[in-house]
């Protein structure tokens, strides 16, 4: 698996090569000495990736410090510096409760990012583990948010809860929290609507749902994961924040790494928030979750 | 940091050039070192920065830097011309085809907000007294179809699709539907996929010869990073593109995809997306972006200010007295003490469009100017203060007296008052429409 997701990055990525102005590697190759210009294009690397231009100068930064320390006799072994400085950033340990049944796992984030079908491919993901699983339509306001939802339980034959449209989310999530208790399922998702993170009003409504999950879970552990979009430039970190002091975030989901972006402000987001990538979307399809693993995501990178 | 934004940036580093009154090259390299990571910091892609930073540095270096303005007020105008450049000139309508329907074609990445912007184009058109047909062309996703289906509910517009037919037929197919039920205008909702899909992106192409569009427009999500100008590249190879939506525009994001996108195509961005509700799509207007970006236009956050700290009925009401011209001194003194809680006047109206730096030499007012000023209105007669033009000669010559000020001061303030009403009226007329003025640049 782990060479599959990076031949599809690497695959996706090199249409478009030409754009960039190198990958990593290609400045390495180019730089026989270490100069002043190489972090330079090494920085500029980093940015075009949506690292931003803080984490990009703090990197180059340790960089500068490990080459100081080391003193490598060639270029070559900067990259490897540069990959073990970036892996070290990204080893966030995932939370451990969401290997342990029964699960409550609430999705946030705001809209589009691809919440609804990350529940659907998670879903699928503790289907396949043998856990009984129940998904909760909490997005009432997006017009045919709980139909998407209940054609996803469809295919996947998992019960989906839901009311109507325009109900009070917080009812629905409350019925949820109680069938899914009631039937002792093993794992129990809920969708919410997608909101952005800067609307007061929609972020202590789900401060209100998250609270209305916490006092129903019953013996159950509760992972809150937000989900990220990697085309996101800088504003993901402003998401990630805004979501973590609403109601706490345990691990992210980013999406949508089938492209051509490379999602690099979650480096951002792991260096300033401590916050662990846990999942990775690489497609529509039910299969394209993946887990997150730190190695693989700077190959692609440094693609 | 999370709260600073680009235009705060740049107008910050800005404003120290503006105090300088001579500027070294050094000066020079330094302000656009800020700027070039304000624009990086704001997602603008990397190579758009290293363009535009070169394009003012090359006409800032040379001879263009002339006569009667100091260095530093060049390099604010040359930024300001170029930013303006890269995000068009001025706002662009749609399309109207000579043979109706108007056929559009609504395309772009998953989530970027498509099917929404497709229910809230229909709104708009629907408003302007057109007959919009909306079309449901994405196949794919769950539930995309219901979501059109209960948009176009809301508006009141018909909404076409078909089962277990292909989006090209379905683009065909709503076509002559249009044709046949006089409908003007036809917005053809699509999938979204990715720029690098050949299958999906052929589809779109098959879909464009099938109807041959008016406007194609790209979607693109205002938070997208640097891969949004491989985006908008590649749809634009692959499809020509006619002009660009930007989504999303009511978060937080410095919107930096906007420039990048505008210079990847060279297509005009044509709507900004501002909400979730129907109603909150707008014409974009690029030279509020480019003001906005460099401080001079940020009447949003000149607002927010303002609200913030006048009661919103009492906003209003002001606003609607300034639109009848029935601003009176007495509200001048008003609001001048609102202001002087928010910061310095200067400041403040510095993020009007169109008010240029010089223009703002006469309204700077300290807390000593401030006092005169109270004396001066308090010295009016009431009619006075309502009516200013009755203020001749002999009137300044006693308000003087009374306030204990000059003659020169008393003028000063009438000449202040009736700049500050024009720009107030301006910013009043510009927020008409909607209770609550609100604008994205
Ligand atoms: N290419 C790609 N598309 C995705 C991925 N995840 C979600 N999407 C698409 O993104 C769009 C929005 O997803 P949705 O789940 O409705 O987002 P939500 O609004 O956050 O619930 C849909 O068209 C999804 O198919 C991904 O990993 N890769
Ligand atoms: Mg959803």
């Amino acid at each position: 698996m782990g060479a599959g997701i990076f031949s599809r990055l690497k695959a996706g990525l090199a249409k478009t090569k030409e754009r960039f102005i190198g990958s990593l590697e290609d400045v390495l190759s180019f730089h026989q000495q270490i100069s002043p210009e190489l972090y330079e294009e090494l920085e500029e690397v980093l940015v075009s990736a949506d690292v931003g231009i803080d984490t990009a100068t703090l990197l180059i930064e340790k960089l500068q410090e490990r080459v100081k320390k080391e003193k490598p006799q060639s270029t070559a072994g900067i990259m490897e510096y540069l990959k073990e400085i970036i892996i070290e950033i990204l080893s966030v340990p995932p939370p451990a409760a969401l290997k342990e049944a029964p699960l409550a796992i609430l999705v946030v984030g705001v809209n589009g990012v691809g919440k609804t079908t990350s529940i659907a491919k998670l879903a699928d993901f503790y289907q396949q583990e043998g856990k009984s699983g129940l998904l909760v339509a909490g997005d009432t306001f997006r017009a045919g948010a709980i139909d998407q939802l209940k054609v996803w339980g469809e295919r996947l034959q998992i019960d989906v809860i839901h009311h109507q449209e325009g109900a009070d989310p917080g009812a629905v999530v409350f019925d949820g929290m109680a069938a899914a208790n009631a039937r002792r399922t093993d794992v129990v998702i809920i969708d919410t609507a997608g909101r952005l993170h800067t609307k007061v009003n929609l972020m202590s409504e789900l401060k209100k749902v998250h609270r209305i999950v916490h006092q129903n879970l019953g013996s159950r552990n509760l992972v809150n994961l937000l989900v990220l979009d990697a085309t996101t430039g800088q504003n993901a970190l402003a998401q990630a924040k805004t979501f973590q002091e609403a109601v706490g975030v345990d691990g992210i989901i980013l999406t949508k790494l089938d492209g051509t972006a490379k999602g690099g402000i979650t480096l951002a987001i792991s260096a300033q928030l401590g916050l662990p990538l846990v999942w990775v979307g690489v497609g529509e399809g039910l299969g394209d979750l993946r887990p997150f693993v730190a190695e693989e995501f700077v190959e692609a990178l440094f693609s | 940091m999370l709260f600073s934004n680009l235009s705060e940036r740049l107008q910050d580093t800005l404003r120290r050039l503006r105090g300088k009154g001579r500027l070294t090259e050094k000066d020079v390299d330094e302000a656009l070192r800020e700027v070039k990571l304000a624009l990086l910091e704001a997602d603008v892609n990397f190579k758009v920065v290293r363009i535009f930073i070169n394009r003012v540095k090359e006409r800032a270096v040379g001879q263009d830097v002339v006569r009667s303005l100091t260095p530093g007020q060049m390099v604010v105008k040359i930024v300001h011309e170029e930013l303006t450049r890269l995000m068009g000139e001025k706002a662009e309508k749609l399309a109207v085809s000579a043979q109706p329907p108007t056929v559009v074609l609504i395309v772009g990445l998953q989530g970027a907000g498509k099917t929404s912007t497709v229910g809230k184009l229909g709104g708009l058109l629907k408003k302007e007294g057109r007959r919009p047909l909306l079309v449901a062309a994405d196949i794919y996703r769950p539930a995309a179809i219901r979501q059109l289906q209960i948009l176009g509910e809301k508006a009141g517009l018909p909404v076409y699709s078909a089962e277990g037919k292909n989006p090209v037929e379905i683009a065909v197919g709503a076509v002559a539907r249009a044709r046949e039920t006089n409908r003007d205008y036809v917005l053809i909702d699509t999938a979204g996929r990715l720029h690098i899909n050949e299958e999906l992106m052929g589809e779109l192409e098959e879909i464009r010869q099938a109807v041959n569009p008016d406007e194609i427009l790209l979607v693109v999500d205002a938070m997208t990073g640097q891969d949004a100008v491989n985006v908008a590249q590649s749809f634009h190879e692959q499809l020509a593109l006619t002009g660009l939506i930007l989504t999303k525009l009511d978060s937080d994001t410095r919107g930096g995809a906007a420039l990048s996108i505008r210079e990847a195509t060279g297509q005009p961005i044509k709507f900004v997306g501002v909400g979730e509700k129907m109603e909150n799509i707008e014409v974009f207007h690029p030279e509020r972006l480019a003001s906005r970006i460099l401080g001079m236009g940020d009447i949003l956050s000149f607002i927010e200010k303002v609200e913030s700290s006048i009661k919103e009925d009492q906003a209003l009401e002001m606003m609607k007295r300034i639109q009848k011209d029935q601003f009176t001194l007495e509200d001048f003194l008003g609001q001048l003490r609102q202001m002087k809680k928010l910061g310095p006047l200067d400041q403040l109206l510095s993020m009007l469009p169109g008010i240029k730096p010089q223009q703002l030499k006469g309204v700077q007012i300290d807390e000593k100017e401030m006092k005169h000023i109270e004396a001066i209105i308090q010295s009016m007669t009431p009619q006075e203060r309502r009516e200013p033009q009755i203020i001749n000669a002999s009137r300044r010559r006693r308000i003087a007296r009374g306030s204990g000020v000059s003659v020169q001061e008393v003028n000063r303030l009438l000449n202040q008052f009736e700049q500050s009403k024009k720009m107030m009226k301006q910013l009043a007329n510009l927020g008409k429409g909607g209770l609550k003025p609100r604008f994205p640049f």
